[in-house]
């Protein structure tokens, strides 16, 4: 499997990570080194094996429903770059 | 009847397959311990993991595990006892972690079917593909500001249910039944309120046509539809603009369309082209969830009699009609209403008071059955007032006025307003020789043949008595002096 420059713009911008023209190449370089890698995986035979979640065979623990964090808005809205009040603020997203 | 869209090439029939998301009844979000209230101040039901800082690792909430399984054995769904969460991913402001946990290869719940009930009485089976669990987004506010849209998190990790159905359904009236049933069944179970106007329930709507026997074509999604009507409204619009396409020489593209209920149309989102492109990958903050069978057995034990099973024994049980009976369970305090105001009593008079009367009062007064002025146990009094023969019909319909206006015993309303029935037949007997002697014309007409005037001598003998005279003395007297 091989990137071309296309699908490595196309990953960029669904990870919102901007890339400049110049980059491009060199990343498309190092993503298809890391998929070469990858596909090395794809040799095994794991055929009725079930994949691996976890390094220990546990289940997932739970917690009862019981109200026991939030009430700190002020925290919460600490470090946004921009609010009004106590909203969010950002640039308008509309359909 | 199916339904069909007649085109200039001929028939069309719609098929159209509905993912319905429903919030969960919880105290605290799926994974974290904020509260869930809807309309609290903005951001304050927020907690660290909510607002996706850094570090911050979810635990799950058995309650909302619980309530995921116990709509999965509603939806007479297999349940999955070992399930996976895994990442959607996708930007937007009202998400802070860029995913959402999701439930994507393996979902908690799988394949089920409920039967739907249609206006003609026939009823159909749909089936239902899965139900996942996952994480609800913030809510943001656009019209507040004219460049910034505002965001508040309050929402964000409450529980949804998605439910999805098979492409089973076939016009609108089939989506608006389908979801009216998912929605009984939901608030029977008590795992979402069902409330569409407050959003915590919704539905996305999948449309395609076809020729009859063709395969399925492409198919378009409508986004977050937020009532019933709405729905069905864009099931039969976006059905005909795809014909319209098709017949135009055109092709139905897959995407994304929101339907504006103010214009009555479909219109594409175009921005979101690259939102089915979602990566999931499994969440590594989390195991599998594993449930133990003898838990799922105990929650199934634990389920309240759902709307099916009522109906069946409210017809059996009471002898009620299919119709009446559907009316009555449709909702769970409604059925409950009915039982308590039917026990002991005669069944049919009492199914008539709540769908009647009962419900006529509520509707005008824009009130549930909760809401209601009306008592199960007074609504009961006032039948037996009537069977006891204390008033008549025509009075029991005044003493219910006077308990939807009072909320008092029907009781103390008939005595306090002197409405007991006379059954003395003494006074009646006066109040019949007063009529005759008034109308010795009509008297003559009656018996020279008018039959029909017999009505007119009863009319006129209860507003003599005010209403209050038993009505089958009154006819047995009137019979014998008129002979």
């Amino acid at each position: 499997m091989s990137l071309d420059p296309a699908t490595v713009r196309r990953i960029a911008s669904l990870a919102r990570i901007r890339v400049e023209e110049r980059e491009v190449a060199q990343l498309q370089n190092e993503l298809n080194t890391i998929l070469g890698w990858i596909e090395q995986l794809n040799e095994v035979n794991v055929d009725g094996i079930a994949p691996l979640t976890g390094g220990a065979q546990m289940a997932l623990k739970m917690r009862e429903d019981v109200v026991t964090d939030g009430g700190y808005p002020e925290q919460v809205l600490a470090n946004a770059p921009d609010r009004a009040g106590p909203f969010f603020a950002v640039p308008k997203v509309v359909e | 009847m199916a339904y069909i869209i007649e085109g200039n090439t001929g028939a069309w029939e719609v098929v159209v397959g509905l993912e319905v998301h429903a919030q969960v009844i919880s105290r605290s979000k799926l994974f974290s311990g904020a509260a869930t209230d809807f309309g609290a101040e903005p951001n304050t039901q927020v907690s660290f993991i909510d607002a996706a800082f850094p570090g911050m690792l979810p635990v799950i909430n058995r309650v909302c595990v619980a309530q995921a399984v116990r709509t999965g054995l509603g939806l007479n769904a297999r349940i999955n006892v070992v399930s996976h969460f895994d990442r959607k991913n996708y930007f937007y402001p009202d998400l802070p972690s860029g995913y959402q946990i999701s439930q994507y290869q393996h979902p908690i719940v799988g394949e089920g079917r409920i039967e739907i009930e249609l206006a003609d009485g026939s009823t159909r089976s749909i089936g239902v593909t899965r139900l996942h669990l996952e994480q609800d987004a913030g809510k943001s506010l656009h019209d507040q500001h004219p460049t910034k849209s505002y965001i508040d998190l309050n929402r964000a990790g409450v529980a949804l249910m998605e439910i999805v159905s098979e492409p089973d359904i076939r016009s609108p009236e089939e989506a608006g039944a389908y979801l009216t049933k998912v929605r009984s069944i939901l608030r029977y179970l008590g795992t979402c309120d069902g409330n569409m106007d407050e959003g915590s329930m919704r539905a996305d709507v999948n449309v395609s046509v076809r020729k009859h026997g063709e395969p399925f074509r492409t198919r378009c999604e409508v986004k977050n539809v937020n009532s019933i009507r709405f729905v069905m409204q864009a099931v039969e619009v976006e059905a005909k603009r795809q014909v319209e396409v098709w017949e135009s020489g055109g092709t139905v593209d897959q995407e994304t369309r929101l339907f504006d209920s103010a214009r009555g149309v479909t219109r594409s989102m175009r921005s979101k082209e690259d939102a089915h492109d979602y990566r999931y990958f499994p969440d590594p903050d989390l195991l599998p969830l594993v449930l133990d069978e003898a838990w799922v057995e105990a929650l199934r034990q634990d389920l309240p009699e759902l709307p099916d099973p009522k109906k069946a024994r409210f017809v059996g049980e009471y002898g009620l009609t299919v119709y009446d009976a559907g009316v009555l369970v449709a909702e769970q305090a409604t059925a409950n209403f009915f039982e308590e105001v039917a026990k002991g009593r005669d069944v049919k008079t009492a199914a008539n008071w709540v769908t009647g009367d009962l419900f006529a009062a509520l509707n005008r007064m824009g009130r549930t059955i909760e809401q209601s002025p009306v008592s199960a146990a007074n609504l009961g009094k006032l039948l037996d007032l009537m069977a006891d023969n204390t008033i008549n019909g025509r009075i029991a319909k005044d003493v219910f006025t006077a308990m939807v206006e009072t909320g008092d015993d029907p009781a103390a309303i008939v005595e306090a307003r002197g409405l007991r029935q006379v059954t003395d037949t003494g006074a009646i007997d006066a109040a019949v020789d007063a009529v005759l002697a008034a109308n010795p014309d009509k008297v003559a007409d009656y018996r020279a043949g008018k039959d029909k005037l017999f009505g007119f001598f009863v009319g006129q003998v209860m507003k003599a008595m005010a209403g209050k005279g038993n009505p089958a003395l009154v006819n047995e007297v009137l019979k014998r002096k008129l002979s």
